[in-house]
């Protein structure tokens, strides 16, 4: 249904080269997200595989058709845009059913397949209302709408949640898997929010400067990161990052080390030093501990519990079977 | 108490602008109203009297008056259409990106800088001219008479150099509006399964829908007032053929020496303008609550 296959594709804006030589494969049914830091290219692929850029070089492929030069409405894609891209002057039910008037679908059957959308979304109350009557969710969830009434072979979502607050993203978040596990329609989705990807994704594609630097599931991203732009994107808080003298110690460059995996002792361990700010969430406290010899301060997860203050001495502990090891060209060693 | 003493204080402030500008239109005003009522001839000074309606009476059972509104309809109708229609074209082929793009909009917005009266004569001497115009030329050129613009289509001649003038305005303020479009809207149509014409039809004519209510109101308070260009060109002439309620008032007070009945034509050109505004208004205000 919704397999695509990127080979080789190429983007060049001008003398830019925004996405450099880069083949992906999505299986169907898969929720996928593209993740990087602004500029990454990330929307751009996106653009690409929708159509509303034309690549450089390469081929595209959807459902085992060659779509590199089809016209974005036929390629069977949906999208759903950061900005809503809502019609200001339609209604809810004009909006949701603009596709399938532009498809030539019968008036009967277009009001079936909007009622349908809307009970799902639960937005039967709104269907007459205007788009700028309405909330920032219950917009996005006519977007989504819009895009859904037309069975496509996939959806793209650009960004969908950056216009929403903190609360209202975590809900649509939790909506947004909720209808990929209902629908099971393949899903491809950008953002620049680690926590985004992952909480939502089957895999994650890692971007940066146009290349792919990992694909992987979220936890195969946050146990292997395969190289140190993975290690250090992924993960909330930032996986700490030592070289020098340390990280000459484990016969590397550069370790990482996740907050969770130090233990914090007042009694002894192998590196001494002093806590700085600490973070309270209730469940977890992370202390900043600036250590004797290091120059950034390393993260430490502690339980919600653990009373240091400001100044305090304190030792930490890594677990020396969770250090990730990279060479000096970024690399994992294993 | 302060800002009690404060409004006071505005309210002091701003009268002399507030007053100068009552009396600004208020004296004119009143005297058109004044004279209107007078039997006012200028070939005879010194014998004003009253009149009663007697100006009004002969000014709208004059034929000409009835001319004089067909003309001012086609007149403002005729401009509207070709500015709003040639400014939406125009908007959008600006809008595409090109080679010169600043020298090309600054070209296009040029007429608009043109006076009124030097523009009509620069139509009417080197372009509609039976004898000398380019359209002559060409005309001859290709074997075919050349045609009296003046003589033979004298108010078509004068919509299109009012057009002329007015395009760049529609233009403007079109493609500023074009160029606020947000593109992902554009973006989202095309997806949708809209080709260029249905994203034409369904997504930027209701974008520009405001604009050009906006478009309509300030040319139409302006075109019901079009007078120069008539005077250095027909004359209101051939006949009445090119005469619009302002020339027929112009005519009436300083042609006819009769500044009773202009000024009674004057009052009535200020009802109906009136009358014209409050429509717009109502579809203006009806634009901008969607």
């Amino acid at each position: 249904m919704g397999r695509i296959t990127l080979s080789q594709v190429k983007k060049d804006f001008g003398e830019v080269s925004v996405i450099q030589k880069l083949s992906l494969t999505i299986e169907d049914g898969e929720f996928i997200v593209f993740v990087g830091p602004s500029g990454c290219g990330k929307s751009t692929l996106l653009r690409l595989i929708a159509g509303l850029e034309d690549i450089t070089e390469g081929q595209i492929e959807i459902d085992g058709r060659n779509a590199t030069e089809l016209p974005p409405a036929k390629r069977g894609l949906a999208m759903v845009f950061q900005s809503y891209a809502l019609y200001p002057h339609m209604s809810v039910r004009k909006n949701i059913a603009f596709p399938l008037r532009m498809a030539g679908v019968e008036k009967s059957q277009q009001d079936r397949l909007v009622e349908e959308a809307a009970r799902m979304l639960n937005l039967t109350d709104y269907l007459d209302r205007r788009p700028r009557q309405l909330s920032g969710g219950q917009r996005q969830r006519v977007a989504i709408g819009r895009a859904i009434v037309r069975k496509p072979a996939a959806f793209l979502f650009d960004e969908p949640l950056s216009n929403l607050d903190a609360a209202l993203r975590v809900g649509m978040r939790l909506e947004i898997s909720e209808l990929h596990k209902r629908l099971e329609t393949t899903m491809i989705y950008v953002t620049h929010d680690q926590v985004e990807a992952m909480t939502m994704a089957d895999r994650i594609v890692v971007l940066n400067d146009g290349r792919i630097e990992q694909v992987g599931t979220p936890l195969e991203l946050y146990r292997k990161p395969g190289n140190l732009f993975v290690a250090g994107f992924v993960g909330s808080p930032k996986i700490n990052l030592l070289s020098g003298a340390e990280s000459r110690k484990h016969g590397a460059a550069t370790i990482g080390i996740r907050s969770e995996h130090i233990s914090i002792s007042t009694e002894g361990g192998d590196w001494p030093g002093s806590i700085g700010v600490s973070e309270h969430l209730g469940s977890d406290t992370f202390f900043h501990v600036a250590c004797e010899g290091g120059d950034a301060p390393i993260t430490v997860r502690a339980d919600g519990e653990v009373d240091l203050k400001y100044g305090d001495k304190v030792f930490l502990t890594p677990d020396t079977a969770q250090i990730h090891k990279f060479d000096s060209r970024g690399l994992r060693i294993d | 108490m302060a800002t009690q003493h404060s409004r006071a204080a505005a309210r002091l402030m701003i009268s002399p602008a507030v007053i100068l500008l009552l009396c600004w239109m208020l004296v004119p005003l009143g005297m058109t109203l004044y004279f209107s009522f007078l039997r006012y001839n200028l070939l005879m000074p010194g014998t004003e009297s009253w009149n009663g309606w007697t100006n009004y009476y002969y000014f709208l059972t004059d034929p000409s008056f009835t001319d004089a509104i067909i003309n001012t309809l086609l007149l403002v109708g005729g401009v509207l259409a070709i500015t709003v229609v040639g400014g939406v074209l125009f908007a959008l082929l600006l809008d595409q990106p090109m080679w010169g793009q600043g020298l090309i909009r600054v070209l296009v917005i040029a007429p608009f800088f043109v006076m009124p009266t030097v523009s009509a004569l620069v139509w009417k001497n080197m372009f509609m001219n039976p004898v000398n115009g380019i359209f002559a030329h060409l005309a001859n050129a290709l074997g075919v008479a050349p045609l009296d613009f003046f003589a033979r289509i004298p108010l078509a001649s004068i919509i299109w150099i009012v057009s002329w003038q007015w395009l760049p305005f529609a233009t403007l303020i079109l493609l500023t509006s074009l160029q606020s479009l947000d593109q992902e809207q554009l973006e989202a149509a095309e997806m949708d399964g809209a080709n260029w014409l249905r994203r034409f039809r369904f997504v930027m004519i209701p974008h520009l829908a405001r604009p050009v209510t906006v478009v309509i109101l300030i040319q139409t308070i302006f075109l019901l007032s079009i007078f120069a260009e008539i005077l250095v060109t027909t004359n209101g002439g051939p006949g009445t053929a090119t005469t619009n309620l302002t020339y027929l008032i112009y005519v009436q007070s300083l042609l006819q020496f009769d500044v009773g009945a202009g000024s009674a034509g004057g009052v009535i050109a200020i009802i109906l303008a009136n009358i014209v505004a409050i429509f717009l208004m109502r579809m203006i205000g009806k634009n901008l609550d969607a």
